[in-house]
């Protein structure tokens, strides 16, 4: 045990009794007083032993809190291992806590003995407590021992389709610690990352996006599917995760858009326009591009999603959305940010800092960005150094024609600030603005000059310096200025200063013949104490005077080449023999010689005086990369934009593959239309998508047209909400099911292609015309008119008199025909037995209902009739085909609320023809109905073929009450006598509430208005999902969200009137549960109790 | 993201460690010392140092340096807002974010450290939910829990954490149910030497302390909201009401928050309520120098200026400094060369004076330039900008709170240049 070898080889003395100890809780005497120092430390930690081993709980939680300051102070308690390990299964929550504290440090050091907790771990990530559940999950992946790797990969797996998102939010941070202990998982832990991608909770979101891109940013395309959901949630996750998620989705936005910036080109002084200007031909087929660019739809999603978290408090939050704006923003937009970016130089100097950066890069090439708030970069004299050179480095970059006297005058004040390096920076800011504007060049080179006579020798200096790249940029005559700057010498001793005067002498040396002479003999006699900057400076000026006045310099220029011939410097050394090689003629220098004075007194172009933050900007704003300009490990490079965007289908949210999901899980369903799905939702725009689902359905399943119209309607309404419950089943079903179902899906596409090729075939057959409109198999938007074709080409054929019918009466006639032809065609078609298509059918998470309470933001008590959760694919017999002489009718409650009228549950009743002639005019007739029972009759139907069945739907009123709707359904030479009686749970409609709008409405709803039981529940019940599931089954509620696992609740109200259902299921300990229910129609009340009851105790 | 944290005090102890990720050294801190060194001032420490392995962000506050290690790309802005916040969750827990109340509550500041990050990515930082987690210290608690041996730490999740209000704990309960708003707005502004202003922007923010029962939703309105240019909210308030309709509505945390913060644009005028009249003057020959200053009330709204202070940075070479003063009393730091002058309250009848003789050093040169002057002072029941709180209503609750809105200026970053 590597615990006990350490203190062995601090104290050998001690190791025996130490094993025996952990053998056996004995205390043995401590080690002897003779060793000193060392054992003060050991008889330290022997007490700490003895603590952990007591029985008392206080005495261990000391230990351990003793334990964690050493590890806090960062002191080696590793030798306790044993000790501490023994406490991980603690009932006491705190000791725990702290024992894993201390395993997640040492666990990595003492591997062996940390795979003893491991047990517990794995115990506690089956606790129905979802808290210890994440943490156990967080601790295990925290434990950095390579051999537990599969046991992690399992229990991220499993914690990633956890009904808690807490505990999703663990997994998808586990994913990250896994990765980085054992990149080999990388496979199997993006297929969990896909995964979690699709989780709708605003607390996963985050988390899952921070593990995407440490483990696989370059798999963008798992983002696509998930594009518009990160950008509609976005606003609600919590504020770190928006800022990962927003870095996340620049990056994707520059690979799946084209450039919004060719538009602006023009108008911005972004200097691309040099690029195009010889070539007019490429510019006029830039105008031409540029004149068709639309922004793509998703692009404008994310960057009208992302403007409100500007407003965020969270500096980080809104630098992230400034960059996005940057990044991807028309020019002309992303002025919005500044204001912001403004707002967020209030805040302390670290975020000052990061901003300031930011904000200078950003005003190098879009001045008119910040121009507006030139005076919030002021510098005020408490300002730390480091803010008040990046304030002066951006008030420099806004400095323009309008703006500069202002600013002149500002940097006045700065120059004689007390703070010298600021100083010193803004006369190179003024240097920059000189030679920038040319205006104001010569005020600023007087003022420059005027600074030499400063008595601090930093300021002059930097003067000299600055005034010497001025006055190459503008070699006009400034003889005074140099003769000054001569005289200067005498005084200056920062070696710049020196160096950039003696430079200057020697460049102009033929302006002042007079003084530059005796400027290199004073120089020349303190040659060797001048720093190397001055001495090669010496040099280049004698050199430069040897040529030009050879006469007066030749000796003081051969004695200072002596002189640094001898220098300490190879540099020099090694200047002074090519200088010499150079201008001294003899017989072996060669022909370069001649060329001396031109290579010395070339004209040498102007040093550009730039922002030290030009180049920065290749890197993507906001990131550490770009604060220390240079590139961080993990950066992820910005792509440009393409050329020609990527097919922006692949962000559809594909309806056909959700709607599978659902049919899936609602039983088998057969569509037709699957095809049409697909090529329909290709088009469609996200928003649309659920409607236009709907519409498509209408004209081609040819069920009612105006129950679907309602239908339709209502999912546009609601879209977004709609197209969020549409794939959230992901995590509560069974995979299985799942695939089992797609895959017959598929299959039945496969059908259907098959079946609209042999259609079509014969249609082309028939008449030419017709091919055309019906051929666009892949793509054709208008399905209606497709299928209107559809049936008048089967017009001919069959006898009905459809087409010259009223509207609605073509679409319901169109079915039989149509399914003529199938059936045809097909042998293993069967009848349609399932009813309308519910867009939302699914089981909701309460945490999802959660989440859609979130988003919209009126939330506070409203209390929503919804969708119905799910659809029992339960049906009851109408009209037995015996006594119905060979019409047989089977109905079922669709849970589709208010197709006929607010007041109505709505009956699907579907009517087979058994009989080997047609049935024709099928209607009800002779409604018995109780008192203030309605019923909205379906719409007669003409005629049904042989082996022929129709679904049709209709509306009852059943007035909250379990009465039966007794009606006569005729047909055209019989009727038969059938009654329709609704289960209680028919009676309502589901609705969505928060739990407190619950409690409320518990409150107001005790006393006589509450019934309650007590029940046995079958073991195999008891998780949150079958309960959910199984009441869904029976009755038509709507799950409201619970804060506490064993307690379930349901909403409804009343069809009827409207009144509210609150059911409660809280699951007690030996396996018996309450279950409570509160509503004002104590009748109906008391009935859905007792149908409860059964449909949780049975197994 | 963040993979270690180390607490630093001034004199260059490393105090507190923890690591979220494989352990670092703490030799890693030596390049952030060597850093210290170079700045000499602390509050020119570069926030972001690069190692040759890792790169080290850092904040400074309340005299300790936070240090984290990252060892990948990563927002710096991301997790300096971080430290932050780790700061203020101490100043929350502890009463103050000193060295000795850390080091006395280790326990409870590792607990909370690993509560806030996982594997380096921010898991709670919401106070609501780390106080349901683990309880803030308390005499009562600690002698509770000696005594009983209960725990600090919570042991069900809070209930914030799941739902789509993660700042809001559940099961508030008040006996006075209180909603109080403060109004404070400082003033920023650079006056130049003939005292007309450069530059002056207003900065306002709403702090709020509701102590309201269950879940309340609250919403507030303003008589003159059009008045707020730039503002930042708080994750509670519902942005699409502001676009809207320029209201604030928003269940709020339990306890002390800032609502919001809001800048009233330098394109309205500010008013400035404090004149500066001021000759300062530094003579070459005889080393000394002339200090005369006076402060005066300028029209506001008929409040009274208050909590009057100035300080001054003198040049380097002041030496000592022979004043009088016609009201308050001022201190000079020879060391830091801060002359402090506590005014207290400005009456208009007899204005403030501050005169006398600067020292400086024999044989110095003259000091450049004249010390720009900092100016503090408070006006209460004043919100400089006009902004009025009209109404707030509760939605949600049945009780009814009792409602206070209390308007004070200050000023910010106040200095005029002489």
């Amino acid at each position: 045990m590597s615990g006990s070898g350490l203190s062995y080889s601090e104290q050998g003395a001690e190791v025996a009794p130490e094993l025996g100890q952990e053998a056996a809780p004995t205390t043995t005497p401590s080690a002897p007083a003779a060793f000193g120092l060392f054992s003060s430390d050991a008889k330290k930690n022997e007490d700490l032993k003895q603590m952990l081993e007591s029985s008392k709980d206080s005495a261990k939680l000391d230990a351990m809190k003793r334990i964690v300051g050493m590890i806090a102070k960062g002191r080696n308690a590793s030798e306790l291992f044993p000790a501490v390990v023994k406490n991980v299964a603690s009932k006491n929550i705190e000791i725990k806590k702290l024992v894993y504290v201390y395993l997640m440090r040492y666990a990595e050091e003492q591997q062996d003995l940390a795979l003893l907790s491991i047990s517990t771990f794995q115990r506690a990530l089956k606790d129905p407590n979802q808290l210890i559940r994440a943490s156990a999950l967080r601790v295990l992946s925290s434990i950095r021992v390579p051999i537990i790797v599969p046991i992690m990969m399992l229990a991220i797996k499993e914690a990633s389709s956890d009904l808690s998102p807490y505990v999703r939010k663990n997994a998808a941070h586990a994913i990250q610690k896994l990765y980085s202990l054992d990149p080999e998982q990388k496979e199997m832990l993006i297929e969990v990352i896909e995964k979690l991608l699709k989780d709708r909770s605003t607390l996963v979101a985050g988390s899952v996006v921070m593990a995407f891109e440490e483990v696989c940013p370059d798999r963008i395309d798992l983002i696509h599917k998930n594009y518009r959901k990160l950008c509609n949630l976005l606003v609600d996750v919590e504020e770190w995760g928006q800022v990962v998620i927003i870095h996340m989705l620049t990056r994707y936005a520059r690979t799946q858009f084209v450039s919004p910036w060719k538009d602006d080109e023009m108008v911005e002084e972004y200097s691309e326009n040099n690029f195009y200007e010889s070539d007019d031909e490429k510019k006029e087929k830039d105008r031409k591009v540029k004149n068709t660019y639309t922004m793509d739809p998703d692009h404008r999603l994310l960057l009208r999603n992302t403007k409100p978290l500007l407003q965020s408090r969270n500096a980080a939050v809104v630098m992230a959305v400034a960059q996005l704006y940057w990044h991807l923003a028309p020019k002309s937009e992303a002025g919005i940010v500044s204001k912001s970016l403004v707002r967020l130089l209030r805040s302390n100097r670290e975020v000052q800092y990061i901003v300031l950066q930011n904000i200078a890069t950003m005003s190098i090439q879009r001045k008119g960005m910040f121009e507006p708030y030139l005076k919030s970069f002021y510098v005020r004299s408490t300002d730390p150094t480091m803010i008040k050179t990046l304030k002066l480095e951006i008030l420099t970059n806004l400095a323009n024609e309008a703006n500069i006297s202002t600013l002149l005058r500002e940097f006045q004040t700065y120059v004689k600030s007390q703070d010298k390096q600021f100083a010193a920076a803004t006369i190179q800011a003024i240097g920059r603005c000189a030679t920038n504007i040319t205006e104001v060049t010569d005020t600023c080179l007087n003022g420059l000059v005027c600074l030499l006579s400063n008595r601090d020798e930093i300021v002059v200096a930097e003067s000299v310096v600055v005034i010497k790249k001025l006055l190459q940029t503008q070699p006009a005559h400034h003889g005074e200025i140099i003769k000054h700057m001569a005289k200067l010498l005498d005084n200056i001793t920062v070696p710049v200063a020196r160096a950039s005067i003696l430079w200057l002498i020697g460049e102009y040396c033929e302006r002042v013949p007079k003084i530059a002479p005796d400027v290199l003999r004073k120089t020349a006699k303190s040659f060797i104490n001048e720093d190397d900057l001055v001495k090669l400076q010496i040099l280049n000026l004698g050199a430069k005077l040897y040529l030009t006045n050879s006469k007066q310099t030749k000796l003081l220029t051969q004695y200072v080449l002596n002189l640094g011939k001898y220098d300490q410097s190879y540099d020099i050394r090694d200047r002074t023999r090519f200088i010499r090689q150079l201008i001294v003629p003899n017989e072996k220098s060669g022909a370069l010689s001649k060329y001396a004075k031109k290579i010395f007194l070339a004209q040498k172009p102007a040093p550009l005086l730039e922002s030290p933050f030009k180049d920065r900007d290749h890197f993507q704003l906001g990131t550490l990369s770009h604060t220390l300009n240079s590139r961080a490990t993990g950066y992820l490079e910005l792509s440009d934009w393409p050329e020609v965007a990527p097919d922006p289908s692949v962000r559809n949210v594909d309806v056909a593959e959700s709607a599978k999901e659902w049919t899936g899980i609602l039983g088998k369903m057969k569509k037709e239309k699957t095809e049409k799905f697909y090529s329909e939702s290709e088009e469609e725009e996200d928003e649309s998508a659920s409607a236009s689902a709907s519409e498509s359905e209408s004209s081609s399943e040819s069920e009612e047209e105006d129950e679907e119209e309602g239908n339709s309607d209502e999912s546009s309404g609601s879209s977004s909400s709609t197209e969020e419950s549409s794939d959230s089943e992901s995590d509560n079903k069974a995979s299985t099911t799942k695939k089992t179902s797609r895959a017959a899906d598929e299959s039945d596409a496969e059908n259907i292609k098959k079946k609209e090729k042999r259609t079509s075939e014969k249609r082309s057959a028939s008449s030419s015309s017709d091919t055309e409109s019906v051929s666009s198999e892949e793509g054709s938007s208008d399905s209606k008119s497709d299928s209107d074709s559809k049936s008048d080409s089967e017009s001919g054929k069959s006898k009905s008199a459809a087409s010259n019918k009223k509207e609605e009466k073509a679409v319901q006639d169109r079915k039989a025909p149509n399914k003529d032809v199938f059936l045809l065609d097909l042998d293993d078609f069967c009848p349609v037995t399932t009813p309308v298509v519910v867009p939302t059918a699914a089981v909701l998470s309460p945490s999802l209902t959660a989440d859609l309470e979130g988003l919209s933001l009126s939330s506070s008590s409203v209390i929503d009739v919804t969708k119905p959760v799910s659809v029992p694919t339960k049906t009851h017999e109408l009209l037995h085909r015996m006594s119905g002489k060979g019409l047989a009718a089977h109905y079922h409650f669709s849970r589709q609320p208010g197709i006929f009228g607010d007041r109505m549950v709505s009956v699907q009743v579907t009517i087979k023809n058994t009989t080997d002639q047609k049935i024709e005019n099928i209607h009800i007739e002779e409604k018995k109905l109780p008192s203030g029972m309605r019923m909205h009759e379906f719409t007669p139907i003409e005629c049904l073929e042989p082996a022929g069945s129709i679904t049709v739907s209709m509306g009852i009123d059943f007035c909250d009450s379990t009465q039966m709707a007794s009606f006569q359904l005729c047909t055209k030479d019989d009727r038969f006598n059938v009654n329709i009686q609704p289960p209680v749970g028919e009676l309502l409609l589901p609705v969505t509430m928060s739990e407190k709008d619950f409690k409320k409405e518990q409150g107001m709803l005790t006393g006589m208005n509450e019934t309650s039981a007590t029940i046995a529940v079958a073991p195999q019940n008891s998780t949150r999902l079958v309960i959910i599931e199984r009441v869904m089954k029976a009755a038509n509620l709507g799950v409201v969200p619970s804060g506490q696992d064993n307690i379930h609740r349901f909403a409804a109200k009343t069809v009827h009137s409207g009144s509210l259902m609150l059911v409660t299921v809280e699951l007690k300990e030996n396996s018996t549960a309450q279950l409570v229910i509160n509503t004002e129609k104590t009748v109906i009340g008391s009935v859905l109790l007792r149908e409860l009851k059964p449909v949780l105790s049975q197994g | 993201m963040i993979h270690s944290l180390f607490l630093i005090n001034c004199s260059g102890d490393i105090f507190l460690e923890k690591h979220w990720k494989s352990i670092v050294s703490q030799s890693v801190c030596d390049y952030f010392f060597e850093a210290q060194e170079k700045a000499i001032d602390v509050e020119n420490v570069p926030p972001v140092i690069s190692t040759p392995h890792h790169y080290l962000i850092s904040i400074y506050r309340d005299k300790i340096f936070f240090v984290s290690v990252i060892q990948t790309e990563v927002p710096p802005l991301f997790v300096i807002e971080f430290l932050h916040r780790v700061a203020d969750t101490f100043q929350d827990y502890f009463g103050e974010c000193s060295e000795t109340a850390i080091k006395d509550n280790v326990v409870i500041v590792y607990e909370l450290l690993e509560e806030m990050l996982d594997n380096g990515f921010p898991l709670a930082t919401e106070s609501n939910i780390l106080k349901e987690l683990i309880k803030p210290p308390t005499i009562l608690r600690s002698v509770v829990n000696s005594i009983t041996g209960s725990s600090n730490v919570g042991d069900t999740l809070p209930t914030g954490q799941l739902s789509n209000i993660p700042w809001r704990r559940a099961g508030v309960k008040y006996t006075n149910n209180e909603a109080y708003f403060d109004v404070i707005e400082e003033i920023d502004a650079i006056i130049d030497k003939s005292g007309s202003t450069v530059f002056a922007e207003i900065q306002g923010v709403i702090d709020s302390c509701i102590k309201l029962s269950g879940m309340p939703d609250l919403s507030l309105s303003f008589m003159n909201p059009r008045l707020l240019d730039d503002v930042s909210f708080h994750p509670c308030i519902r942005f699409k009401r502001w676009e809207s309709e320029r209201v604030l509505s928003f269940i709020p945390p339990d306890g002390n928050f800032r609502l919001i913060s809001y800048r009233v644009s330098s394109q309205n005028l500010v008013a400035i309520p404090v004149y500066v009249k001021h000759m300062i003057s530094f003579k070459e020959s005889s080393s000394s120098g002339r200090f005369d200053v006076t402060i005066g009330p300028k029209q506001n709204m008929g409040k009274t200026v208050e909590g009057v202070v100035m300080t001054v940075h003198m040049p380097k070479a002041v030496l000592n400094m022979n004043l009088s003063a016609t009201q308050g009393s001022y201190t000079f730091d020879p060391v830091t060369k801060v002359l402090t002058w506590d005014v207290g309250k400005i009456t208009p009848q007899k204005l403030p004076n501050l005169k006398g003789i600067v020292n400086l050093q024999s044989g110095a040169p003259k000091p450049e330039e004249n010390p720009s002057l900092n100016i503090q002072f408070k006006i209460q029941q004043l919100a400089i900008s006009g902004l009025k709180v009209n109404r707030l209503d509760m939605y949600g609750e049945k009780y009814k709170p009792f409602k206070g809105v209390k308007y004070i200026t200050k000023a910010g970053k106040f200095q005029v240049r002489t």
